[in-house]
Order: C-alpha cells, then sequence, then structure tokens
C-alpha cells in the first residue's frame, strides 16, 4: 500500500445516501412494512425467573373471534444444531422457562388488540423452581444449575455447573512479575449489565406461502444469519426462504441473532397470513439480549518508574441463561494496550436466570479493560506519575507480543496516547469539584466473507449491491470506495443493501468488519469492471488489451506502439456496451482478512455534586487510530457514539433484578441511557495510521469507542469525589455512599 | 515443521506445552496436523478457531499459506457486536 497516495474521494464529506429520506420518515424500518391480509401477533412471556411450564391451555386464546393461531413450543420442530436449538428456545421456552420475560406462547390475529386479549386467555401452569441471577452466586456449588451437561470441555472437571466456558491467555511468569515490582495492587471489580439501548426495537413481517416458500422482512444486522437460523428452525431450504433488511434504527452487536423472527414464521406458517410482530420496548429489555454483567479480580505490579511488571486478570462473565462463549474476547482485549513480559487473563462464562446475553460493540471488552486501566490509573498515582506517560511507556507497539498471542504490525496507540497528552483539554485548568480521568482501549476488528456486485450503466452510473446492512454509513463509504477505484464521481454510484436473494452470502454486520471487508470487495469488484471496459476499449482502437492502462476514470492507450488515441471515459465505454459486448459489470465474493487492530483513548473531565453525588461530564475527548477515515463525519459518529454509550453504562445504565429474580427497570424511564442534554459536545481527534492490510489503509472503528470511556469515566468521577469506586455503575447512591463512608 | 502458540487453556490437550512444531504449509494443514498430533484438540478447531499468521488474523480460512519461520498463533473465533 501506497501510504502517501493521495486520495479524491476518500476523506471528504459528501451528503450521507441515506439523510433525506430518514429525516422525512421515508426509511422503512422494520416495523413500516405491511402486507395484504396481514395479522399482528403478541408474546405471552414468563412471570418467573425459573420455572417448569407444567401445562399450557390455549383452547380459550384459539376459540376468541379474531384469532388466527396460537403457538408454543409444541409448534417447532427438532433441530441438530445446539447452537441453533438454543436460539429457537430462547425464543420459545421448551419445557422450562428460564427467565424473566421468556416467551411461552404467542397468537396471530386480526388486530393489534384481539392479540393482547388472546394472550390473557392462555392458561399456564408453572411448577417455580430456584433461580440465579448474580455471577458469583452463580458459580457456587449449590446454586441452581440452568442445563445439565452443557459445559465446555475448557472448563476444569469438578466446576458448578453453570460454569460453561474457560479460556486462559497470556505469556511469561506473572509470579515473577509480581515479585519483581516495586507495588501491587489487586482490586476486585463489579460491572452491571447494559443493554445496546437501541431505538429501533425488534421488529419483522414474515409471509409463509401454502407452497412452503417464505419471505422474512427483518431489522437486522445480518439477514444472511437469519435465514440461516430461520431456515433451519422452519426445516426449510436457505432458497426459499427470502430475508431482506430494512432500514435499521441501531443494533450495536444486539441484532445480529433472532429474537421474534421464528415466532412469525411459524405462526405465519400456521394461520397461513402474513404475520406482524414488534416488540415493546419492555419486552426488548426483558427478553432481548443485554451484554454481560461481571466480577472480576485484577492484579498489577508496577516499578516506581512506572513500568508494569506483570498483569493477571480474573474475569467471571455472567452471560443468561444458555450457554455461550464471550468472556474470552475480554480476555484477549484485557491487556492488549500494553507490553508486557508477563501477563495472564483467564475468564469463566457462566449461566443465569437472566436473558441470553448478546454481543454488545466490542463484547466482553469494555468491562475487563475498565478493571485494568482502573488499576493502571491507582498504581500511577500511587507513585505520582502521570497517567498517560505511564501509558506510553508501557505502550503496545509496532513488534510488541500481544497479551493474547500474535505481534502487532503498525498500530497508533502511541500516536493516540501523544496526541492526547499534546491536546490542550489535557492541560486546561479543572473546577472544583470536577476530576479528569483517562483510559486506553482496544478492540480486534475482522474481516469476514463478503459479496459485492457492481453493475455499470449505459449512462455511466454506477448500481452496487452489497449483503450487509448499513449501520453506520456503509452506503456512503462503499460508494466513496468505488468512486475512488473508478475514478468517478461519488454522486454517480448509488449503493443499496440486497436481499437474501440478490446477491452472495455476506456475514453479520459486526465486528468492525463492514468498510474493510465490504470495502475490499467493491475495489476488487471495480477492478473487474475496469479491466472489462479496458478490454472494450482495447477492442474499438483495434489494439491489444495490453496497450491500454485505466487511468483517473478512462481508459488511455499506452507504449510506443499502442497509437494515438483520445481516452474513453467509463461513461464513453459504457454508453456503447451494448455495441461492444452487452452489459458491463463486476463483481467479487471472497473473505478477507488482516483487518488491523485498532486502538483508542479517551480524555475526560466530570463534575460530581458532594451533596447529591450527581455527575456531570463536562468535556469529552476521544482521540482513535482508524487507519484511514474514509468519510470522516462517520467515523467522528461512531467515535462519539462509543463515548456516549460508555458514559451511560459508567453512570447510570444496569439491569437491576429483585429478590424474586425479576427485572425491575425495563424501560428507559427507570434503564437511564444518555441523552443529548446529558452530555457536553464529544470531541473528537481522527489518528491515522494505515492499515497494511487494506488497499486504503482502512480500520474497523466502531467498536474501539466503547472500551475506554468506562475506565475514563470511572477515573474522573473517583478524582472528583475524592473516593474510590469499584463498581459499575457510578450512580449517585454509589457515590454518596462512598462519599459518606470517607467522612 | 511450524511452532504453534496454543493458547493457556488448551495446554492441556498438548502436555501442557505452550507452543507445539506440527507440519503444515497452510492453516488448513496446519489445523488438520494439530488435530490428529493432539486428539483434545480436534473439537476445538471443528468448532471453528481464528489463526493468527505474522500477526495478522484469519477468521475460519483454510488456505492462508504458511512458512516454517512464520509466527503462527492459535486464537478462538473472533465475535463482535
Amino acid at each position: 500500500m501506497n501510504v502517501k497516495r493521495k486520495f479524491k474521494v476518500l476523506g471528504t464529506r459528501p451528503v450521507r445516501p441515506d439523510g433525506v429520506e430518514k429525516v422525512t420518515g421515508k426509511a422503512l424500518f422494520g416495523a413500516d412494512t405491511y402486507a395484504t391480509g396481514m395479522l399482528h401477533a403478541r408474546i405471552l412471556r414468563s412471570p418467573h425467573a425459573h420455572a417448569r411450564i407444567v401445562s399450557i391451555d390455549t383452547s380459550a386464546a384459539e376459540a376468541l373471534a379474531g384469532v388466527k393461531a396460537v403457538i408454543t413450543s409444541a409448534d417447532f420442530g427438532e433441530v441438530d444444531s445446539e447452537m441453533t436449538r438454543d436460539t429457537m428456545h430462547n425464543c420459545m421456552a421448551n419445557g422450562v422457562a428460564l427467565y424473566d420475560g421468556h416467551a411461552v406462547a404467542a397468537v396471530a390475529a386480526i388486530s393489534k388488540s384481539v392479540a393482547a386479549a388472546a394472550l390473557k386467555l392462555i392458561k399456564v401452569e408453572y411448577e417455580t423452581l430456584p433461580h440465579v441471577t448474580d455471577v458469583d452466586a452463580a458459580m457456587q456449588p449449590d446454586a441452581p444449575v440452568l442445563h445439565a451437561n452443557r459445559q465446555h470441555r475448557s472448563v476444569v472437571a469438578g466446576t458448578p455447573g453453570n460454569v460453561v466456558y474457560y479460556c486462559d491467555f497470556g505469556h511469561g511468569d506473572v509470579d515473577a512479575g509480581f515479585a519483581a515490582a516495586d507495588k501491587v495492587i489487586e482490586r476486585t471489580f463489579k460491572t452491571a449489565a447494559t443493554h445496546q439501548g437501541y431505538i429501533e426495537p425488534h421488529a419483522c413481517l414474515a409471509n409463509v406461502g401454502s407452497d412452503g416458500k417464505a419471505d422474512l422482512w427483518c431489522s437486522t444486522q445480518g439477514h444472511y444469519n437469519v435465514r440461516l437460523i430461520c431456515a433451519e428452525i422452519m426445516g426449510m431450504d436457505e432458497s426459499q426462504l427470502r430475508v431482506t433488511a430494512s432500514e435499521i434504527g441501531g443494533g450495536f452487536g444486539g441484532k445480529t441473532t433472532v429474537f421474534i423472527e421464528p415466532v412469525a414464521l411459524a405462526l405465519s406458517r400456521k394461520a397461513g397470513k402474513p404475520v406482524k410482530l414488534v416488540m415493546s420496548r419492555d419486552e426488548v429489555f426483558r427478553a432481548s439480549g443485554p451484554t454481560m454483567s461481571a466480577s472480576m479480580d485484577i492484579k498489577i505490579g508496577m516499578n516506581a518508574d512506572g513500568k508494569i511488571t506483570a498483569g493477571h486478570a480474573k474475569l467471571r462473565y455472567q452471560g443468561g441463561a444458555f450457554p455461550y462463549q464471550m468472556v474470552m474476547m475480554g480476555a484477549m482485549s484485557a491487556f492488549a494496550t500494553y507490553d508486557l513480559e508477563h501477563v495472564r487473563a483467564e475468564g469463566w462464562d457462566v449461566m443465569t436466570n437472566r436473558p441470553k446475553m448478546i454481543s454488545y460493540r466490542a463484547p466482553g471488552a469494555p468491562m475487563a479493560v475498565y478493571a485494568v486501566e482502573s488499576v493502571i490509573g491507582e498504581l500511577a498515582a500511587e507513585f505520582d506519575l502521570d497517567p498517560i506517560d505511564v501509558r506510553i511507556l508501557n505502550a503496545s507497539r509496532e513488534g510488541t507480543k500481544s497479551s493474547y498471542g500474535p505481534t502487532f504490525k503498525a498500530i497508533g496507540l502511541v500516536e493516540s496516547l501523544e496526541a492526547a497528552k499534546a491536546h490542550p483539554h489535557y492541560s486546561a485548568p479543572l473546577g472544583a469539584n470536577q476530576g479528569r480521568g483517562v483510559s486506553c482501549g482496544f478492540w480486534f476488528n475482522f474481516g469476514g466473507q463478503v459479496s459485492v456486485s457492481m453493475a455499470i450503466n449505459a449512462d455511466g452510473t454506477v448500481n452496487l449491491i452489497e449483503g450487509n446492512p448499513d449501520i453506520g454509513g456503509s452506503r456512503a463509504s462503499i460508494s466513496m470506495m468505488a468512486a475512488e477505484e473508478l475514478g468517478i464521481p461519488y454522486e454517480k454510484i448509488k449503493t443499496i443493501i440486497g436481499d437474501t436473494a440478490s446477491v452472495g452470502f455476506s456475514d453479520v454486520t459486526d465486528g468492525s468488519r463492514v468498510t474493510f471487508a465490504v470495502g475490499i470487495a467493491t475495489i476488487n469488484a471495480a477492478k473487474a469492471a475496469k479491466a472489462e471496459m479496458c478490454k472494450r476499449a482495447a477492442k474499438t482502437w483495434g489494439i491489444d488489451v495490453d496497450a491500454v492502462e485505466w487511468i483517473d476514470g478512462a481508459v488511455h492507450p499506452t507504449g510506443h506502439n499502442a497509437g494515438e488515441f483520445p481516452p474513453l471515459s467509463l461513461a464513453e465505454i459504457a454508453a456503447n456496451s451494448g455495441r461492444t459486448g452487452g452489459p458491463i459489470a463486476g463483481h467479487h465474493e471472497g473473505a478477507p482478512d488482516k483487518a488491523g487492530v485498532s486502538f483508542g483513548v479517551h480524555l475526560v473531565d466530570t463534575e460530581v455534586d458532594p451533596e447529591t453525588g450527581f455527575t456531570t461530564v463536562k468535556r469529552y475527548t476521544v482521540f482513535q487510530d482508524v487507519g484511514k477515515a474514509i468519510h470522516p463525519s462517520y467515523v467522528e459518529g461512531q467515535m462519539q457514539g462509543g463515548a456516549v454509550q460508555g458514559i451511560g453504562w459508567a453512570l447510570n445504565e444496569e439491569y437491576i433484578y429483585g429478590e424474586d429474580g425479576r427485572l425491575q427497570n425495563a424501560g428507559f424511564l427507570d434503564y437511564r441511557i444518555p441523552v443529548a442534554s446529558d452530555l457536553p459536545m464529544i470531541d473528537t481527534v481522527i489518528i491515522e495510521v494505515p492499515n497494511p492490510g487494506h488497499p486504503f489503509g482502512v480500520r474497523g472503528c466502531g467498536e474501539t469507542a466503547i472500551v475506554p470511556p468506562l475506565a475514563a469515566v470511572g477515573a474522573a468521577v473517583c478524582a472528583a469525589a475524592g473516593v474510590r469506586l469499584f463498581e459499575l455503575p457510578m450512580s449517585p447512591p454509589k457515590i454518596m455512599a462512598a462519599i459518606d463512608a470517607k467522612k | 515443521m511450524v511452532e504453534v502458540v496454543i493458547w493457556g487453556s488448551l495446554r492441556r490437550y498438548t502436555d501442557d506445552q505452550s507452543s507445539v512444531s506440527v507440519t503444515g504449509n497452510t492453516t488448513k494443514a496446519v489445523l488438520d496436523s494439530l488435530a490428529k498430533t493432539y486428539p483434545g484438540l480436534a473439537p476445538i478447531i471443528e468448532q471453528g478457531v481464528s489463526v493468527a499468521i505474522d500477526g495478522e488474523v484469519f477468521k475460519d480460512a483454510w488456505f492462508t499459506p504458511i512458512s516454517d519461520n512464520s509466527e503462527v498463533v492459535l486464537m478462538p473465533l473472533m465475535v463482535g457486536g
């Protein structure tokens, strides 16, 4: 890659292609699709945290006028895959309700009100069972076990049954490292389960025909994955289920699986009519997938000069009612920002009577990094060292053997830290009751499977179809990369998201992969189209194709023997395509890797009211290495959005369960996410250290930004309040309790 | 022979070795060789893994070339949000 390459389109800020439709209300989200004769569905959910379903009597509901179908787990068949079976049983309880809100039956009726009335007529007899919702309690030998014999082979024999996965990463000898330290600090931290907080609830419309073929429209981060799961659950061939992704009102990892789609399909199949199913906000909280809560022990040794001698993390993650493997991402991320000779991170995934967790933006990393960074900050303060200097001294850089194994290539952590230290924010004076916090963060990013199809239209414009729902501006960034590669204006290109029958398979929009992977596929599709256009021009001129080249959107003759011909532009070649061999197109299918890791540094000032414990975020600046910012406004939006979600995680957001195991705050009034009026402008500083694995230097940027804020905000709050807290969220009651305890 | 670094919780299947030498010049060949030499790893590999080669992570890919002097690290399958 030529890192000094000058771009014409990349790095500019064109108008977003979906802007007008979204601000005028024309964009079609999950709940905006309708069909003739459509029914409305509702789901009956368990009021118990853990209960055996003794019986379900649906006869009265079925007899209600306007009810067209009622289903329970009996309406679903068997599936071979254990993972898909868990997903199916999460969508509809199979004999046992495993958490408050677990679906036990569903109704399709001619109206929402009839469906709601029918739910009340379903008689479910439960036998309540002991429950557990706390991770440390769930790891005790006497804890009620949710599923017998579901421990992964990584779990050491004799470990209590709710522990379903164990991992261990690192190198060196941490005991020797601790012995060599001038100071060792060991702390225990807890973080709450939080929800992605997407504004658009899960919504879908399913239409199963009498011939067994089906259409499904839904709000999702990956419609091919929806097809894969639903086809298996429904016993269908994938080719017979066409899934169309709607516009999406946020996902952040929470829409990478299914919660209602198989239910809608099963109801539609039984009723013989289209069925629409939309979750309420209460249902989103109780029965979709939040992230994990965590309990963590962190031990770090440091010398008086700030050099870290060793680090050891023990991470215990609570991930709800089914087996899962996510703590590994936290264990690999925990110390990734540091170049350590002795490091170890262990993790345990644990089941509880809560909704099954699903990814949330850099899944598993924010809480682990919060705990590690908090101790790093405490050690820096212990030695009266500048917290950024300590991080620069220990920072991972090119050639560092990472804490999870591989040696880093070119990365931008040091550049981000140096930018933070030099920024006016870092030296700005603080007022009374104010404190400043800083934290690093890391995320892997990855590539994955992708398909892109590009058509060159006769008028010189381009249509491009990709298979990844646009959750962060990919239609703009993909169009920009196509424009850059083809040498034509951005406005000449329209990118759309194809349904599962329109373009080849694409992995889920997750892992900060789309701009990277779809970008590579787009560049390759454009190269294919350019190669074809070079052939057409060469034929037109009657010269060998080796005697032409593509320069700035046109084919030029090249070399001494090529002859003198005026360049043929893309538009000119396209205009004659019917005469020179037919339509011109390019496509690419692949699974690009070399995504390039990403690092960020967050700097935040907070003010804590000593009378109430209320925290105000006064100033916030994000520094992040993004490789190459294709559309800087979207990149800045990702950095700001990650920071805001992290602020919520640090200060307010938490799933609160009562002694009865029921969720007590299933709504935005009681589950407090930050809104614009709560926040200052989130300033951003884009660092560009190109990823050598991408032709334009792109790194994923969507997830890294949620990793540092928990520790940065936590440090700022502790500094402002003059106390030290070890539990998130740092809500006013906890802050006041710490202030009072110090008095 | 290719030296493959094994993450900690899998070392019980490699006689507690943090890295092992196996044959193979592609990710598939190396993974097959790992599974054959250390059968305890086979179900993990079958479930899906990533392989980092000289610092670049390849997710569940079979045909990536590996040379004898490559740094090869076995990693879990990556998950994102």
